[in-house]
């Protein structure tokens, strides 16, 4: 899932420093379940945000509302019949749901209330962990289901640099080596011999980012 | 979120009373607590609301005059601090914190 | 295919070779280079010039191998495909021949976070093995990377960096190995302290037959102190510094630790001469570059042989 984290507060309220009426739009999508951007984030930071303008004695409107997803037109058109009536959409979903936001909403300026940070998944309750660079073309097949372009800092594809210690990365004691993770899976599943000495070539990394802007379409699946 | 809307709501101070640790019924639903209470006295601290106004305090139900005690010294610890700014409009209990690396 | 190195020819001629690196200053004054060449005039075969190393920025790898060669030496230009695309590489790899330099050490280089721009974009196009690979199909093939040809090939003699050190331990002759498929021709290693480690790894490398087909020359530091030896123990990752060298330095006063590290150095390259395998020495005197003369003539290795 798209992992992301609250804006610090302070950013936030500098965010909207000049608006007194905004609608405060959460997902229940990822964001919920990373515990950043879903109804129960939405209701804090909506009364946080009352609180601290109190404390300067001023006064704002939030309307709040949490949304299915907002990466779908059919749940961003929900707010359709009031959203006009706002200053300003602070969106607390991932970075999709606020670019959705105001790609619907042209006239009013949509706010992100999140930093969006990885793709991942919970470790246990509260961390969460980044496991795929939407490289698009996985080859964790080749790897033992542990991606060398994520958990390898330098994305390497042919096995650990010198700085690799103790099973951790020279970046930082806390990141584990990725290539040590993957060597270990290789001898697991008896795949190692066949695997590691093979060299893979240069990776294509046109269909990453690096390509340009990405899109993906089923016409199986069109109107 | 019942924390922070006692707050917005112009609560001068707000206590929780929690289960002695290692005792709770639920088992970890004291730590939980705890953990919350820090997390929202952090919120408060960056709008500048003094965070002693939110205390935990661990008792057992049977504790009675512990609970008279905790009672007492809250209430004057809150009548020392004065009206919540969230009541005055009177802006940050202290001033803001420098940014790490700025010069004091 | 045979290039102009002098490297490659004194190790063609099975003699011990010697290889030394200099550091490029942090601004643009080419003097500051031209000092340090100096200190390594008739010590060393061929010389390296870090890129960029520890990711802080200095001036580049190629520009500082020209003014050395200049002065007479053959020097290795070291590329890090931290910094640089495919494009850019092969764009250098074409300069640095054309400009004459007959050595290049294919490295991926340490992470940006070490250096002085962590907030920079990391690259890492291709990584080391892929890059000893695309020097090797320009100068053998004639070709880029797209497969297209290229109108004069760059006659560059190959080398890579091996840390025997690092983990894990087991794969590291596999990895060299690796290396040596995708057709690197010299090693330099990580620094050696640990030399019964080092002897383990040579073992394996023998074994796997591959000091026949890669040059190995094996790294060096001297200490300057025991604050060094402490240092490089436990701050720098990939380092294996025994205890008994930190008790043989702590065991002088602080004037001569120096000199003594200096002992230890020459110690060490006298036992790597005798060791199945190495075929040279890589003198690596961070910011002590006048040292280089001293060790190299303590452990016999000048004069440097006629080519």
């Amino acid at each position: 899932m798209i992992v992301a984290q609250a804006k610090p507060i302070e950013e936030i309220l500098e965010m909207i420093d000049k608006y007194d009426k905004i609608l405060l739009v959460g997902c229940k999508g990822c964001v919920a379940v990373c515990a950043a951007g879903g109804e129960k984030e939405v209701q804090f930071l909506a009364s946080a945000i009352r609180t601290a303008r109190k404390t300067q004695g001023r006064e704002i409107e939030i309307r709040e509302v949490t949304l299915e997803r907002q990466c779908d037109p059919e749940y961003v058109e929900q707010i359709r019949g009031f959203a006009g009536d706002y200053q300003a959409i602070l969106s607390i979903a991932c970075g999709v749901g606020v670019q959705f936001m105001a790609e619907h909403y042209r006239e009013i300026p949509a706010l992100p209330g999140l930093n969006t940070s990885f793709m991942g998944g919970a470790l246990e309750q509260g961390v969460w962990s980044e496991r795929c660079q939407g490289c698009g073309n996985c080859v964790l097949h080749l790897t033992g289901g542990i991606c060398p372009i994520t958990r390898c800092s330098k994305s390497l594809l042919n096995g650990p640099c010198g700085g690799s210690s103790n099973g951790k990365c020279e970046v930082d004691p806390e990141v584990d080596c990725g290539w040590q993770l993957i060597i270990e899976r290789l001898k697991a599943l008896g795949e190692f011999e066949s695997r590691f000495m093979e060299i893979v070539p240069i990776k294509d990394w046109s269909t990453s980012r690096d390509g340009g802007p990405r899109k993906i379409v089923r016409e199986d699946m069109r109107q | 979120m019942h924390l922070i809307k006692a707050f917005e709501e112009g609560m001068d101070g707000v206590y929780v009373a929690g289960c002695l640790e290692g005792e709770c019924h639920f088992l970890t639903g004291n730590l939980r607590a705890k953990k919350r209470v820090e997390y929202v006295k952090g919120v408060l601290t960056t709008l500048g609301i003094n965070p002693e106004r939110l205390r935990m305090y661990n008792l057992s139900a049977a504790m009675g005059s512990r609970f008279v005690e905790i009672a007492r010294e809250m209430t004057e610890m809150i009548r020392s601090l004065g009206p919540s700014p969230v009541k005055t409009g009177a802006g940050r209990e202290f001033p803001q914190e420098q940014e790490e690396g700025e010069e004091q | 295919m045979k290039t102009e190195s002098r490297l490659e020819k004194v190790l063609e001629k099975g003699e011990f070779a010697v290889t030394s690196e200099c550091g490029p200053p942090r601004g643009a004054d080419p003097d500051l280079i031209r000092k340090k060449g100096e200190l390594l005039k008739g010590v060393v075969d061929a010389v390296n010039v870090t890129d960029c190393q520890t990711s802080v920025v200095r001036m580049s790898s190629l520009s500082c191998c020209l003014i050395l060669k200049e002065m007479g030496f053959d020097p290795i230009v070291q590329m890090v495909t931290r910094d640089r695309n495919r494009i850019a590489i092969q764009s250098d790899i074409l300069g640095a021949a054309a400009l004459g330099i007959n050595n290049i050490l294919c490295l991926s280089g340490d992470h940006q976070r070490f250096g002085d721009h962590p907030q920079a974009k990391n690259v890492y196009d291709i990584d080391s093995i892929q890059l000893i690979m695309t020097v090797k199909q320009m100068r053998d093939e004639g070709k880029f990377l797209s497969g297209e040809e290229l109108t004069k090939v760059p006659r560059l003699f190959i080398g890579a960096a091996a840390n025997p050190f690092a983990d894990p331990f087991e794969i590291r002759a596999l990895r060299l190995a690796k290396k040596v498929a995708a057709g690197a021709q010299f090693i330099q290693t990580q620094c050696i302290y640990n030399l019964k480690r080092f002897e383990e790894w040579m073992h394996r490398v023998v074994d796997m037959g591959l000091h026949e087909k890669v040059c190995i020359l094996a790294g060096v530091t001297p200490m300057k102190s025991v604050g060094m030896a402490r240092y490089m123990k436990n701050m720098v990752p990939g380092m294996d510094v025994p205890d008994e060298i930190i008790e043989r330095l702590k065991g002088v006063p602080k004037e001569k630790q120096g000199e003594e590290g200096i002992k230890i150095c020459i110690e060490t390259i006298q036992r790597l001469r005798e060791m199945e395998g190495v075929r040279g020495v890589h003198i690596m005197a961070i910011e002590w570059e006048e040292k280089v003369r001293e060790i190299a003539e303590g452990a016999g290795l000048l004069p440097r042989p006629r080519i």
